[in-house]
């Protein structure tokens, strides 16, 4: 992934060299306007297909998407990669009545949690996955009902068997003295509903195995049947911090799926409101971190940045979390100029508190030493678990899509850097945290300076088909999959969130170090179960 | 360690004064629709067929709103033609039928535990900010602890996961008499958008008995503190003091 490829060339090689390796057995189409190619393969060739895309060619795995047509299945692993080389779409298709297909998780790590997923929710199974089964559906569920298929009545509350009160999980740890420590899933202060086993002799933490899906609210499974302005209320609600990010990501897709172009104000107001989210989620997350290490003072400094944060956002568009403002086919209201540069004014000024804040983190001892070469992941690592985020870009991968796959606003005239570091320590993710939101505010200031004039809502005729929406949301690439009927109903509706894809490698980052200091792990990922657990 | 200590105390006070004044600091809350009466009946009836929770009622030319199903979309409000009006403020909270406060002796010690059943993190969010400098619960004899042994208040936020179903009886059962329990959002009110079906329950008051509902999406903190206020008998006097 490091290498600098060569991108608009490697581009237009994909399909020559697919054509020689596998002949005719894939069919190649290049969309150059799009900067997507589209293969179709033979589930046999898949593991081949996508390890080649990943490991040769250096496209992360954005998602897999499974969908029921009847009389077949369709699966479609999307690839994206750096600047410039676009999309990669590969469709795989075969009967209904075979549940069987080839893992791509041996060769591309970042799939195994999308395949256990998949599985337990469609009953497909990965042919060569080394651990399905309860996953998203814990032990209560029976096996071989799964709730995203079509048959399956999402309208009434499902009969669970009841819980087995001794159940135990599965222990790999078997040296004297070691134990099993359960998490959760209620406990902590405020923290979110997740279950973690750590396995430890006493002091470290020898393995993670986290428990999540506690929070599963089926988003996927009720959206379908229900018209694209209503599911938009869904998808800025399923995962409340990162609201607005969603809905866009959603919008875009329907946006695209309509053939129409977002008019040019709309486009800016939604570069400024996502970096509005991006500051405070972010600031947030440093409040989180300064709160685990109970710094007390930093953290309160960090708070009160949060709240007034809010109450601007609040001010700005009458929602703290940014409810209500995307609707396909723009934003539900408009913001005045002078507002938006009052705002920009303000932000100005909180940023100079927020780097006095980090001044003074960065000379505090006692602050440092808990993260400092702490939860560290490496780049290697990060790459081989497809990490997203800030939580990337602190262990040197920085992939962000404002800047690879620019949409809304971004590329056109805004100019800002990707923060990258290399240590992946604790210490890393909160420097990135720190120049992210300083980005943030300067895109902000860049975008209110020069607002394009002109409505911000446009008529959307709704057609049938299908698209991907991306956006990098708050906590890293989010890709949101939409399929409508000409009535504007969605059919299927797949999301793939940042936290999903960086949970899984946050044990990486937890093994291996004292259990004091897992909270603070857990804090300098900064992840949401809302939205991971959809 | 010396120069957090001078910066926590440049930075002054920014705790607001409620419940003893009113807080009318902008931003603090996003407001909600109120029930309005529209000039002719087909204005009402066309308000009330933007609301997509089935939260808005039109009777007649008035349209009246269930706060336990509104999700603060805006879009009765922002409409090009007539729209529906909307109210400031956050004192939201209310008993629930069966619902009461705790007696006084709870007036100056207060321990709140939070329980997540499923909510999107707006409502998380809020309710970590009640310990936040701006609004800063401790000084109103209100603390947060880990454990539900020892807490007299569960506060509950999301629309009730099928797989927080356990895990919200066993910390209510864990919970010493007397307890209260305090619904935080519309979510844990009726399930919200998530409504009722294979995955949640549409809300908690049909596991656990609910005593204070907060509607919202989310409650901004201080309807979270006047709920607070209300289960520990607070409220009563502050509100007399300074709003007549």
């Amino acid at each position: 992934m490091g290498l600098p490829l060569n991108n608009i060339l490697q581009f237009n090689e994909i399909e020559d060299v697919a054509a020689v390796r596998w002949q005719e057995r894939i069919g190649v189409k290049v969309d150059r306007e799009k900067l997507t190619v589209n293969l179709t393969s033979e589930p046999e060739l898949l593991p081949e297909l996508c390890g080649w895309l990943f490991s040769e060619l250096g496209y992360s795995l954005a998602t897999l998407v499974a969908e029921e047509r009847d009389p077949d299945w369709i699966i479609r692993y999307i690839f994206y990669g750096p600047l410039g080389a676009g999309q990669v779409h590969v469709t795989v298709r075969f009967r209904l009545l075979s549940t069987t297909v080839p893992s791509i998780s041996r060769h591309i790590h970042a799939a195994d949690w999308q395949e256990r997923e998949i599985e337990d929710l469609f009953g497909l199974l990965f042919a060569g996955h080394p651990r399905l089964g309860d996953f998203v559906l814990h032990e209560e569920w029976p096996e071989g009902v799964n709730p995203m298929r079509a048959s399956f009545d999402a309208g009434k509350p499902y009969p669970f068997k009841e819980a087995v009160p001794e159940w135990q999980p599965k222990r790999i740890l078997e040296a004297s003295g070691s134990f099993m420590m359960p998490v959760g899933p209620v406990y902590s202060d405020h923290a979110e509903s997740a279950h973690f086993l750590l396995e430890t002799v006493g002091e470290d933490v020898i393995r993670t195995i986290p428990r999540f899906f506690y929070k599963y609210r089926g988003v996927e499974k009720i959206a379908e049947g229900q018209l694209a302005e209503r599911v938009v209320l869904l998808a800025e609600r399923f995962s409340g911090t990162s609201a607005f990010a969603h809905s866009l990501a959603f919008c875009q897709a329907v946006e695209e799926i309509a053939g129409i172009d977002v008019l040019p104000r709309a486009r800016a107001l939604r570069v400024l409101l996502a970096e509005l989210e991006r500051l405070r989620h972010h600031v947030a997350a440093i409040a989180g971190i300064c709160s685990s290490t109970a710094l007390a003072v930093a953290a309160a400094q960090a708070h009160i940045l949060e709240e007034e944060l809010l109450r601007l956002t609040c001010r700005l568009t009458g929602h703290r979390y940014l409810f209500g403002l995307n609707i396909p086919g723009g934003l539900s209201c408009d913001l005045s100029d002078t507002r938006c540069t009052t705002i920009s004014e303000t932000l100005w000024e909180l940023l100079g508190r927020l780097k006095d804040l980090h001044q003074m983190l960065r000379f505090t001892s006692s602050f440092l030493d808990r993260l400092e070469e702490v939860g560290t992941v490496s780049k290697e690592k990060a790459v081989s678990y497809g990490l997203v985020g800030p939580v990337a870009r602190a262990s040197g991968v920085s992939r962000d899509l404002r800047e690879v796959q620019p949409y809304a606003g971004y590329g056109e005239r805004l100019k800002f850097q990707v923060p990258r570091e290399e240590e992946g320590d604790g210490y890393a993710r909160l420097r990135v945290l720190f120049s992210e939101a300083e980005q943030s505010v300067n895109l902000i200031r860049q975008g209110s300076s020069s607002l394009p004039s002109g409505p911000v809502r446009k008529r959307i005729e709704m057609k049938a088909g299908v698209a991907l929406g991306w956006v990098e949301a708050p906590m890293g690439a989010a890709f949101h999959w939409v399929h409508l009927d000409a009535k504007g109903t969605v059919e299927r509706y797949r999301i793939m969130t940042p936290s999903f894809v960086n949970w899984h490698g946050f044990h990486l980052a937890a093994e291996d170090f004292a259990f004091q200091d897992f909270p603070i792990i857990m804090a300098t990922f900064g992840l949401s179960n809302a939205e991971c657990d959809r | 360690m010396t120069k957090w200590v001078w910066k926590g105390i440049r930075t002054g006070v920014k705790t607001t004064a409620y419940p003893r004044t009113q807080e009318t600091a902008p931003g603090v809350s996003p407001g909600r629709p109120a029930g309005t009466r529209f000039p002719g009946e087909e204005n009402s009836r066309a308000v009330a067929r933007l609301c997509p929770t089935g939260a808005l009622r039109s009777i007649k030319d008035e349209v009246l709103v269930d706060q336990e199903h509104c999700i603060h979309c805006f879009r009765c409000k922002r409409q090009d033609s007539v729209s529906n009006a909307w109210e400031e403020g956050f004192e939201w909270s209310e008993f629930t039928k069966e619902g009461c406060r705790l007696d006084r002796s709870f007036s100056r010690s207060l321990h709140i535990r939070t329980l997540d059943a499923g909510a999107c993190g707006a409502c998380m969010s809020e309710i970590r900010q009640i310990t936040s400098p701006y609004y800063n619960i401790h000084r109103l004899g209100f603390f947060i602890t880990p454990t539900p042994r020892t807490a007299d208040i569960l506060l509950v936020a999301g629309p009730l996961t099928e797989h927080m179903v356990d895990p919200l009886r066993k910390t209510h059962e864990a919970m010493p008499l007397p307890k209260k329990v305090i619904a935080v959002g519309t979510c844990a009110l009726s399930g919200g958008l998530f409504e009722t079906g294979f995955a949640c329950r549409g809300g908690i008051g049909r596991t656990i008995p609910v005593d204070i509902r907060v509607p919202g999406c989310p409650p901004p903190p201080l309807a979270i503190v006047h709920a607070l206020l209300l289960a520990a008998g607070k409220q009563i006097e502050a509100a007399g003091k300074e709003r007549q």
